[in-house]
């Protein structure tokens, strides 16, 4: 994130151009990470703008602030600019920071189509945002846009919808194929597969993933768009069609997709977990084949999505039970990050902080996907409160907390300054505590019985929507904290060693601190 | 950029049309799944083969529900709402239809079957379904259909739903009504 990589290192014959150029026309990996995670911290306060609409409205019952109509708006849009625009972004930005130092290549593979796939992303939130401000407003049928609501029913602007989740595919897309084409091929002499660093590997798998499920998300958005404007019947049952065909393909992308917005994360934590434990990562092995399996076992259990469409009873119980072998892996990682940090010398830096909020509050979040996975029991949760609280615990204090993890590991990196630290601290307990107050109290409503994507609701609810807002107000307005915190390390502060933690070990940590512009012209040498 | 990777990258390049047809190609797929599983109500076909009828059947009550698609303004009712059949006979039973507008209109039912195990078991020899109404501002019809149930049905089934819901589908261009006319074939 850092904008302050000045050109004083004699050793390189030209470093960055000045001015706005630069950021335009660059194809340093370094400049276009730094480029998608500021984008992603804009998309993060605009996706958490509309979270705290949301929970204003719910504060009580009743209608208080926003109109139905906006609050549908609200929750589509909250949805899809959090995924595509802060947590996916986020990730790649990473990738791009991360992944040609840890593997000690010069650059990423291709990094024209870098910028490439960077610069599209900005014109496709400009044209899902300025959906807002058309008639009939913005997309109102919630991030999983199941026909005919998102078809037949849906607002005109619908149409400009698809084409900002054609960009933001492509930009995927071409995203992931850069980063497999460096992983690769460009490893330094000496990185073996299995000698990757775990980021490295979790990139390279969710790359894959990528490129599998994001054509096939085009391809839903443009029978979607033929079944509109065309006159087809895909999911038009009058003409043939079928709307739960929608939701098939649906969810044939989208659980996939939540893998890609967990196995970075996992990455990430496995760095951290190691880094402050002084220790090295335990099962270095397992990690990797626990992170395929789930990699693979993500493309057989899309449909417990969608338990309550009427499927027969052995497709119910084969995607119940594949959705459950899905906990094999995981526990195998969080036993994997204890056994590390068992007897290992732990000091609680921020990124430390975060990274073990993560492995508890990640586990409560697999544990009510366990409960959402049980067919019978599925009936009652589906569509409620039950539903947001489970995949809020995966993404927030999952996906999120690790984003900030990393922001915090790597900032002296990337900066050349170390962050404040008590504000770090401060900037995690705020959230740790505010990320809970949110979202705990939603799995007790959820059992409750409130459906969610609703302005309004019952009486009986009003105690607990009561405090999920107030520590979603918490949560919201600690991340004006983190803002400022990295502000103030990127236009200042202490200076960080090369090193910059005691116990870190990896390649980005050989380089000087602020990583220089160009850094592994010449392949490192690797043991 | 070396070899090796210029062999990755075009491998990846292939990969993502590929998958984008896959899509597409789930379309099918799921059409024919259904198809051959029986699930999702969707019977098109006329079935018609000896082997179902048989004398040992035992009673079942067949009840008949029709909902008209939004904006769809035609009459449409089940001419009984219940019919006590045997498993293993033919059986017949009729819908009533009026185009109530005034214009010319053409529609297109759809059935679905409740239980969905149930659906499997249940033969049409005739039904309306198969085609399309075309009817003049006004004009009004019974809608046959005759069907059976298979003794094979689960012996805990005692009732069977058969759901209609009828659309318009008069704007409807010919290559999708062309298409539709297929899938029912």
């Amino acid at each position: 994130m850092s904008a302050v990589i000045e050109n004083h290192h004699d050793d390189h014959h030209h470093g960055p151009a000045k001015g706005i150029t630069r950021w335009l026309y660059t194809t340093n990996h370094k400049d276009i990470g730094t480029l998608y995670l500021w984008f992603s911290f804009a998309m993060f306060l605009i996706g958490g703008a509309m979270a705290m609409v949301i929970r204003a409205e719910l504060f009580s019952p009743g209608m208080q602030i926003v109109e139905p109509e906006f609050y549908n708006q609200m929750i589509t849009l909250h949805g899809l600019i959090m995924i595509f625009g802060g947590v996916m972004p986020a990730f790649v930005g990473l990738a791009n920071w991360l992944v040609p130092m840890m593997i000690g290549a010069p650059d990423m593979a291709l990094p024209r189509m870098n910028n490439l796939s960077f610069w599209i992303l900005p014109f496709a939130f400009f044209i899902l945002l300025s959906s807002l401000f058309m008639e009939g407003g913005a997309p109102n049928f919630g991030w999983t846009f199941y026909a005919p609501l998102s078809t037949t029913y849906a607002p005109p602007s619908v149409t400009f919808f698809i084409f900002s989740v054609h960009i933001m595919g492509a930009s995927s897309i071409m995203g992931s194929i850069n980063v497999v084409v460096t992983i690769m091929n460009m490893r330094a002499p000496g990185v073996g597969l299995m000698k990757m660093p775990l980021f490295v590997w979790s990139w390279l798998i969710t790359a894959y993933l990528l490129i599998a499920v994001m054509p096939v998300l085009a391809g839903a958005v443009t029978m979607m768009l033929m079944d509109i404007h065309f006159g087809t019947s895909f999911f038009n049952a009058a003409g043939g069609g079928d709307p739960v065909l929608f939701q098939h393909i649906f969810w044939f992308f989208g659980h996939p997709e939540v893998y890609i917005m967990i196995l970075p994360a996992f990455g990430i934590v496995s760095h951290i977990i190691e880094t402050f434990s002084r220790k090295p990562l335990f099962g270095y092995a397992s990690m990797v084949w626990a992170m395929l399996s789930i990699a693979i076992l993500s493309f057989v259990v899309w449909a417990h999505h969608m338990f309550t469409v009427g499927m027969p009873l052995a497709a119910e119980i084969f995607f119940m039970w594949a959705t459950m072998l899905i906990a094999v892996p995981t526990g195998v990682k969080v036993f994997n990050w204890v056994a590390t940090m068992f007897r290992g010398s732990i000091t609680f830096e921020t990124p430390m902080l975060f990274a073990c909020a993560f492995v508890v509050l990640f586990t409560i979040g697999g544990l009510s996907g366990l409960m959402l996975a049980i067919v019978p029991a599925d009936f009652q949760y589906h569509d409620t409160y039950f539903v947001v609280a489970h995949f809020h615990y995966v993404l927030v204090p999952g996906a999120i907390f690790s984003i900030m993890a990393a922001v915090y590991f790597w900032i002296p990196k990337w900066s050349g300054n170390m962050y404040d630290e008590r504000l770090g601290k401060l900037h995690f307990w705020l959230s740790f505590i505010g990320v809970n107050v949110t979202f705990f109290p939603q799995h007790f409503i959820g059992l409750a019985g409130m459906p969610r994507r609703y302005p309004d609701y019952a009486l009986q609810f009003a105690d607990w929507n009561m405090v999920s807002s107030v520590g979603a107000f918490l949560f919201g307005f600690s991340q004006l904290l983190f803002l400022f915190i990295v502000v103030k390390t990127v236009m200042g502060g202490k200076k960080a060693t090369d090193q910059v933690w005691e116990g870190a070990k990896g390649l980005e940590w050989t380089v000087a601190s602020p990583a220089p512009y160009h850094t592994f012209s010449t392949p490192p040498k690797v043991d | 950029m070396n070899k090796e990777a210029k062999k990755t990258l075009t491998r990846l390049v292939v990969a993502v049309p590929l998958m984008f047809a896959f899509g597409f190609a789930l379309v099918p797929l799921y059409n024919v799944f259904c198809e051959v599983t029986g699930i999702n109500g969707k019977i098109f076909q006329s079935e018609h083969n000896d082997k179902f009828i048989s004398e040992e059947g035992r009673p079942i009550a067949l009840q008949f529900i029709s909902t008209n698609n939004e904006n769809m303004p035609w009459v449409f009712k089940p001419s009984e709402q219940v019919m006590e059949i045997q498993t293993g006979k033919y059986h017949s039973a009729t819908f009533y239809v009026k185009n109530t507008t005034n214009k010319k209109m053409t529609a297109q039912a759809v059935p679905s079957v409740a239980p969905s195990n149930a659906a499997e078991h249940l033969k049409k020899l005739e039904c309306f379904c198969f085609e399309q109404q075309e009817l003049m501002p006004g004009e009004e019809a019974i809608l046959p259909i005759r069907l059976l149930v298979s003794n094979e049905l689960p012996k805990n089934i005692k009732n069977i739903i058969l759901s209609y819901t009828i659309f318009d589908i008069t704007d409807y261009n010919d290559e999708a009504l062309a298409h539709h006319q297929m899938d029912m074939e």
